[in-house]
């Protein structure tokens, strides 16, 4: 056992809980201001108010946006599912010349900024596809998305393949079953929850996304993310946003259930 | 015989390694290549093209002119610079805490508190980018809850400075610190501890000879995407940085202004994150992540 002095313990546990109260403490702050009914997000608060749920719920810019985040992720994620168990299964099941600049290409998407993303396909749009007749419009937010998306779907199917056993899908070869067979009998059951994981990570991820956003939606055109950072440019008007955040928040319990779940079930299937 | 007959595609396939690696491989591949890669080429092409001075329209050509203002701009060189330093503290500030938060995790909490601790690092990770960043927002403003809180001591906030945007990148980066750093001290073997007592070292000197030097692949790992993620960043920078300037403001500033700088702008944030991932590729962390 590390052997700790009792002043080094109540050192630690005071950093860990300087680390907690920078971490909630603001998102709690979000939370308690979507009450307030002042338009400045002042403490303390003098005023406690509904007025903010009731506008934005009343918002229709706001459920927009909403809808059309849903699409864009969703969008994305099947893209990504399909591409990104392609190259897993491509990556884990060869080898071939070549494998690390494919594995490359599969992060560079998420390791280069977002701006840089952003910046290279709004180029292609505006500057090549565009003079040459093709208007991708807002199927354009969802190739940017999907591209980034892949890595999600990739490294969750890559690393289950790795743990799982070929002989069982040799046998169902041998006993006469087909490719396609083989694929939903016998290895997606064992890969599903990885599969599931990815596209939960990939929508996640694109319905987070602002900055390539900002510069592949088509004018007119707002995801969730973007109607927030316009009302946040917008300091005096951003009394609405206080209360879709909050929602946000609370919806975070939902991935870290699943993914409670998910690893759980996990070892329950070894 | 009959398998066959009935089954044309999956002998097919099942015959030739290299049909079933194409149509693995092609889907993906044309995807990333063929708009990415093309995209990304496209827009290092146009940092070579001229704008003409008088009516500010592009032409293609191949100069280097733009390249040549990211150093002799001086405001320019020092955005840079600014950014660079910005990502180092923070990837800096987010080690600091994640190290002593790690060795809190997996040594000293209970079972029951290192669950919840690991829940309560992973939650804020799925809270959103700009939710933190309005949270962050709402604690720092001017009459706002720091001010306010701290005012009584006779502490006046950061308001919307550099300083807020440090500590928002670190807010925003933290767990992918802090995560990498709570697993590697958790997988030490128990054994290296009690050796190191049994040789009579002090909690301290344990944490300095034996933990931190374990650590090294899981902090640079966690530091590729504290690093990274900084130096890529803007919205930071405009919605709690006050007049605060990083690379990705002068490339979405430049977009529409003038496309050879920008797209001169983008290799920038682009060259230190490869020259970082090459270096950290020598030391093999990033095979663990």
């Amino acid at each position: 056992m590390l052997r700790l002095t009792r002043g080094a313990r109540v050192v630690l546990g005071a950093i860990v809980g300087v680390v907690l109260v920078f971490m909630y403490v603001p998102l709690l702050l979000v939370i308690v201001n979507s009450f307030n009914a002042a338009r400045i997000p002042s403490w303390p608060i003098e005023e406690f108010s509904f007025r903010w749920w009731v506008a934005a719920f009343e918002n229709e810019a706001l459920w927009t946006a909403v809808g059309n985040s849903v699409i864009v992720g969703l969008g994305a994620m099947l893209i990504a599912l399909l591409l990104g168990t392609l190259a897993a299964f491509a990556l884990q099941r060869f080898d071939f010349f070549g494998k690390q600049t494919v594995n490359l290409l599969i992060v560079l998407p998420i390791a280069l900024p977002g701006v840089v993303t952003g910046v290279a396909f709004s180029n292609t749009y505006n500057n090549v596809l565009e003079p040459a007749g093709i208007q991708l419009g807002y199927f354009g937010m969802i190739v940017a998305h999907a591209t980034f998306c892949i890595v999600m779907v990739f490294n969750n199917v890559f690393a289950r393949l790795r743990r799982m056993n070929p002989s069982m899908q040799e046998a169902s070869a041998d006993l006469g079953a087909s490719l396609w067979q083989t694929f939903r009998l016998v290895t997606f059951p064992q890969f599903r929850t990885a599969f599931v994981a990815g596209a939960l990570l990939a929508f996640a991820l694109s319905f987070d996304e602002v900055v390539v956003t900002i510069f592949t939606a088509p004018a007119g055109v707002d995801t969730l993310p973007l109607w927030i950072f316009n009302q946040m440019s917008r300091p005096n008007e951003a009394t609405q946003v206080n209360v879709i955040a909050t929602v946000l928040i609370l919806l975070s319990f939902i991935p870290v259930y699943v993914s409670q779940r998910l690893s759980r079930a996990e070892e329950d299937e070894r | 015989m009959t398998t066959t007959a009935s089954k044309p595609l999956s002998t097919a396939l099942y015959r030739s390694r290299r049909l079933r690696l194409g149509s693995l491989l092609t889907l993906p591949l044309v995807w990333l290549v063929g708009l990415y890669i093309v995209s990304l080429a496209l827009l290092l092409a146009t940092a070579f093209w001229r704008v003409d001075p008088f009516t500010s329209k592009v032409t293609p050509a191949f100069q280097f002119d733009a390249f040549e203002q990211l150093l002799a701009n001086e405001a320019y060189l020092s955005t840079s610079l600014r950014t660079l330093g910005i990502a180092l503290t923070v990837t800096l500030l987010s080690a600091a805490f994640a190290i002593p938060l790690g060795i809190y995790m997996a040594k000293v909490a209970s079972p029951w508190v290192r669950g919840f601790l690991a829940v309560a690092i992973t939650l804020p990770l799925w809270a959103g980018y700009l939710v933190k960043i309005l949270a962050m927002r709402v604690t720092f403003t001017e009459e706002g809850f720091f001010n306010s809180f701290f005012g009584v001591f006779g502490i006046s906030g950061p308001g919307f400075s550099q300083t807020t945007v440090v500590l928002t990148l670190t807010y925003l980066w933290f767990p992918y610190m802090a995560l990498p750093v709570y697993t590697a001290i958790r997988q030490i073997p128990v054994n290296l501890f009690d050796a190191s007592a049994d040789l009579g070292a002090k909690g301290w000197t344990t944490v300095r000879t034996v933990v931190l030097p374990l650590l090294a692949p899981a902090l640079i790992a966690g530091s590729v995407f504290t690093f990274s993620l900084s130096l890529g960043d803007y919205i930071a920078a405009e919605l709690v940085g006050g007049a605060t300037q990083m690379i990705g403001s002068i490339i979405a500033n430049n977009i529409n202004l003038n496309p050879p700088v920008a797209a001169a702008f983008s290799m920038v944030p682009v060259a230190f994150v490869v020259l970082y991932l090459l270096a950290t590729r020598r030391t093999g962390a990033l095979e663990r992540m």
